[in-house]
């Protein structure tokens, strides 16, 4: 049985700012094994960003604050932890991969400067046995020619590069948690097929648990063990990637697997759009954050957000209809008529 | 037209209503979302929230608003000769050996709160005349500087090139020269007299306003949606001064309050030095070169309440053109 | 769609001077766009694909007569576009219009929405004031807006809902050809396929030719009759939708082919990968010869760091490549015989 290293329940967070109260996370409850890899997915106002950085209480105070919820990182609360613990923590229990590698390294500090800091603080090495160690990870995550490298400046490397530095940088106190946080959005195709190779090796290598957070379905597909549909702010679905891909129950995630193109499609089907816009997050309704786009909603879905419904084997479901109406109505989208894809 | 388009029409309302008087600020804060590096004027509503902490912005703004109104109802009054030509309790020209004994005016009383000067007019009905002397500069002298800046920098900035070289340099120039001393020769050259102080002021303050807005326009002129004018045909002035333009406007009109506060100081200073506005109009700065030596001889408050209208006046301006300036700032944490 | 060819475009050329130094001098050259060709038959739409800096979007730009041509013809049926005088390009504007990717810096903030999208009916005098009105409404009522949103300023829309507006600025001059740069990049995924799905549907409406970049393929081969792959300024590979997925011949297209992920598992977990070494040379800088050739899998010195191999075609109908040594397959189309230099 393996470690469980995180356990998140209820959490929610909220920004209070002066046009009204944004509950960006509402309720979201998740854990994490070692070496298992977590796919938070969610459109844009969807909470999964803040999730993360509730994660590591990176939430800015004022406006931000984490109302509610447990977060328990292989036991300890992390909610009660000093800020003096809580940074002891950061980077070296969970670290963070940014999505804008440009903006999330220092430009005037050299790459390995920056690596080595991680270390120097969290392990007490030497700065001579850091820069070192810096210069291993570089080599580690594939950057050729690490040993001269490492002495260069973020503006010297590539977006391809950067992206591989954060990574290394992430993982240079051996974290528990990799939270990597839309990692490929801003990169090419081709480099983003590197970066999640090396993101896999890395995690088998560590043994680190790995949070992926993105919008694309398709790096959910090939990196992730579980899933996490989010949106506005609550989980709407979340289980097993093979479960929530081939045996999805919520009417949004059948709405984002039929609305996008398929790359290995035969022939030229007619997308089935989600209609409406996303959600106003100052303007949430109560209940069920999808109500105005669910193609199937109820009266009961504008009163209450819907209760969590075991469905699978490890997944569970938020949504007011009942089973049974759910698969029918399933089985009429062109999607999932003919089972797994 | 065949039928509409029925996919998924948007039949709720749009997703973010507003206020009509949050637009302009509204449409700040969405060019600062697209990554655009000019400091929006941000929300209205936001910068009036912010501009109220700034206390020494809100007084001035208040006396700004006094400003404008005691000027402006003087100009109108001048301008249509209603009551004389000026609204006051009594006349500003108006000579009366009686209230001046000794020639030394007369101190302040309940009919004249601001005393009299030498020749017994009443200086409360001076000072509000002459309000309408740095209103009118302030506000007409900026508006040719804004005319010829705002012509010249947007077309600067947009060509770019040989023509920016150009405009740039000599806006150099004109940085470079001390600026009273630019004003003076002007002024001599000109010759004193009401409408050369205000051509003066305006003529050689046109360089601030272009700059500051060349700079915007260098971000705004790569923009999509002046791409997309281009592509629907517009030409380049209509896409200049339609397009580019107006979205360049939120740091100029910092410098807009700046530079009213600075045109009525300068005008004063010229006014001071007999080179400006010429009797029998009054003007602050008149007044003030005018009654300086009477106050050694004791008459104290001849001097005092024109100086104190003209720094309190520039002191609104300079003060709520600070304020607006930060509270505009987007960086600048709250 | 019709055989005749709307947009030709032949060895397209657009070189960016770097400058460095106090006196500005020309140190450099970009080559976003290295010798480009090729054609748009009316009715179709061509799907041009790349990474960043591979000169897709220069391309479009170019043109539309947005950015000035290096070197290169662009015409428009029949009409030269580069060398047309002032009154003709003004009224070939009216045939080419363009779609943007940033739904907030697309629009001008400061414009209601009825001036965005009638502005190009006031420059060329269109109607009269209640005709163009009128067409406005219409147009916002195409792309799936009420008349109500006419008065609105753009900052009050979403993102979907502002490029729909951007749509229907693209159709007020009533185009032939309309070149989408990206247009559904900046969306949400949920968003992208209403968006997606208006394009289609307008192409059958108003008989459209679209010049789609984007850099999604997946989208790309959606919409796509035909596509164009580019790399460094460079088209490697030209064939129909479904050629190219199925029968790719450029390594670089199988590379860019195999790094697209899809949402499937069991597909992703039993797909065959080919994964580039090393990143994108800079455009400021490509290599001699075969410009992929310093990341290809099948690069033999000799020929590939000559010259850059012509695109020329292969198999039978459509499809073309610019490569040496291309990947072949059966008469039947089934599965490549061992590619050649590998």
């Amino acid at each position: 049985m393996a470690e469980r290293v995180l356990e998140v329940s209820d959490l929610s967070t909220h920004f209070f700012t002066h046009a009204g109260v944004v509950k960006a996370v509402n309720g979201v409850s998740f854990t994490l094994d070692r070496g298992e890899s977590l796919g938070i997915v969610g459109e844009s106002g969807s909470g999964k960003t803040v999730a993360a950085l509730s994660l590591m209480r990176l939430i800015p105070d004022p406006p931000g604050k984490i109302v509610a919820g447990d977060i328990k990182l292989k036991g300890r609360d992390l909610l009660a932890m000093s800020e003096d613990e809580m940074r002891e923590v950061r980077g070296n229990d969970i670290a963070m991969i940014f999505q804008d590698p440009m903006t999330s390294l220092n430009p005037v500090f050299k790459i390995g400067t920056q690596i080595a800091e991680a270390v120097t603080l969290h392990q007490g090495k030497s700065r001579w046995e850091a820069w070192k160690m810096a210069a291993e990870l570089l080599e580690k995550v594939g950057i050729p020619d690490a040993a001269s490298r490492v002495k260069q400046y973020p503006f010297e490397y590539s977006g391809g590069m950067r992206q591989r530095a954060m990574i290394a940088m992430a993982i240079s106190c051996n974290p528990d948690i990799l939270i990597a946080d839309e990692p490929t959005t801003a990169l090419d195709v081709t480099i983003q097929a590197q970066i999640i190779d090396v993101v896999r090796e890395m995690q088998a290598q560590y043994d680190s648990a790995v949070i992926l957070i993105t919008h694309d379905l398709g790096v959910v597909a090939q990196l992730a063990d579980k899933v996490m549909v989010m949106y506005g702010g609550r989980t709407m679905e979340y289980g097993p990637v093979d479960e929530v891909y081939y045996d999805a129950h919520q009417p949004y995630t059948w709405g984002l697997l039929s609305s996008l193109p398929r790359l290995d499609a035969v022939e030229k089907e007619r997308l089935t759009p989600i209609k409406g816009q996303p959600p106003n997050l100052l303007l949430l309704p109560e209940g069920c954050p999808f109500v105005g786009r669910c193609a199937y909603e109820r009266e009961q879905c504008r009163e209450k957000f819907p209760d969590l419904e075991i469905v699978g084997p490890e997944h569970g479901v938020h949504c007011w209809i009942p089973r049974d109406e759910r698969v029918a109505l399933r089985a009429k989208l062109p999607k999932f008529r003919s089972g797994a894809a | 037209m065949t039928e509409p388009f029925t996919g998924d029409k948007i039949t709720e309302d749009v997703a973010f209503p507003v206020r009509e008087d949050d637009i302009e600020a509204r449409a700040d804060a969405m060019l600062d979302t697209a990554q655009f590096s000019v400091k929006p004027l941000g929300l209205w509503a936001d910068t009036w929230r912010r501009l109220k902490r700034n206390k020494l912005a809100v007084v001035g703004l208040g006396i700004i608003i006094v400003f404008l109104i005691v000027g402006t109802v003087e100009t109108l009054a001048w301008a249509t000769g209603i009551h004389g030509g000026y609204i006051a309790p009594y006349n500003p020209n108006a000579v009366d050996y009686k209230l001046s004994p000794q020639g030394l005016g007369s101190s302040p009383s309940m009919s004249h709160p601001f005393g009299t000067d030498y020749l017994g007019r009443d200086i409360f009905s001076r000072v509000l005349v002459a309000t309408r002397v740095s209103l009118l500069v302030g506000v007409i002298a900026v508006a040719i500087a804004l005319a010829i800046g705002l012509s010249l920098g947007p077309v600067s900035g947009y060509y770019g090139g040989a023509i920016d070289s150009v405009i740039m340099r000599t806006a150099d120039v004109f940085f470079a020269y001390p600026y009273i001393l630019f004003v003076l020769l002007i002024m001599t050259v000109l010759g004193p007299g009401f409408r050369n102080v205000f051509i003066a002021i305006g003529i050689l303050g046109w360089a601030t306003y272009a700059r500051l807005n060349r700079g915007s326009v260098l971000s705004v002129k790569a923009m999509e949606f002046v791409e997309a004018a281009r592509a629907q045909g517009a030409s380049d002035m209509r896409v200049i001064f339609r397009h580019v333009l107006p979205n360049t406007m939120a740091p100029v009109y910092v410098a807009i309050a700046m530079g009213i506060g600075g045109a009525i100081v300068t005008e004063a200073a010229l006014s001071f030095l007999g080179i400006g506005i010429q009797p029998p109009n009054a003007s602050w700065g008149k007044m003030i070169s005018d009654y300086l030596s009477y106050l050694w001889a004791g008459s104290w408050w001849m001097e005092t309440f024109p100086s104190i209208a003209l720094v309190a006046t520039v002191f609104g301006f300079i003060s709520f053109g600070n304020g607006l300036r930060d509270a505009t700032d987007p960086k600048l944490k709250e | 769609m019709s055989d005749v060819n709307l947009l030709e475009v032949t060895d397209l050329r657009k070189y960016f001077p770097i400058k460095s130094g106090i006196l500005k001098r020309t140190t450099g050259q970009v080559y976003a766009v290295d010798g480009v060709s090729f054609s748009i038959r009316e009715g179709e739409t061509l799907g041009l694909v790349g990474e960043s800096g591979c000169g897709k979007s220069t391309t479009g730009r170019v043109i539309l007569r947005l950015l000035p041509a290096t070197g290169g013809r662009v015409v428009f049926d029949g009409q030269d576009v580069m060398a047309a005088p002032r009154a003709v390009m003004q009224r070939l504007r009216r045939d080419m219009q363009v779609v943007f990717q940033d739904p907030y810096a697309s629009l001008n903030p400061r414009q209601r929405v009825k001036d965005i999208v009638g502005e190009g009916l006031r420059i060329h005098q269109i109607g009269t004031e209640a005709e163009r009105k009128k067409h406005v409404f219409e147009l916002l009522e195409t792309v799936g807006l009420t008349a109500e949103h006419a008065e609105r300023y753009p900052h009050e829309f979403s993102g979907g809902q502002r490029q729909r507006i951007g749509v229907a600025r693209a159709l007020a001059l009533n185009p032939r050809l309309i070149v989408c740069d990206e247009p559904v990049s900046a969306l949400d995924v949920s968003i992208q396929a209403q968006m997606i799905n208006l394009l289609d549907d307008l192409q059958d409406e108003f008989k459209l030719t679209y010049l789609f970049i984007a850099h999604d393929l997946s989208v790309v081969k959606h919409i796509s009759d035909r596509v164009a792959v580019m790399y460094l300024g460079k088209v490697v590979e030209i064939a129909t939708s479904a050629d190219l997925y199925v029968r790719p011949r450029h390594p670089y297209t199988e590379a860019l082919l195999s790094a697209v992920p899809i949402p499937d598992p069991h597909t992703e977990r039993s797909r065959q990968r080919v994964v580039l070494e090393g990143d994108v040379p800079s455009p400021a800088n490509p290599p001699s010869g075969c410009v992929f050739h310093p990341r290809c899998s099948r690069m033999r010195p000799d020929p590939c760091t000559g010259e850059m191999p012509p695109l020329v075609s292969v198999g039978d109908g459509d499809h073309m490549v610019a490569c040496y040594f291309p990947t072949t397959y059966g008469s039947k189309g089934e599965a490549p015989a061992a590619p050649a230099g590998a």
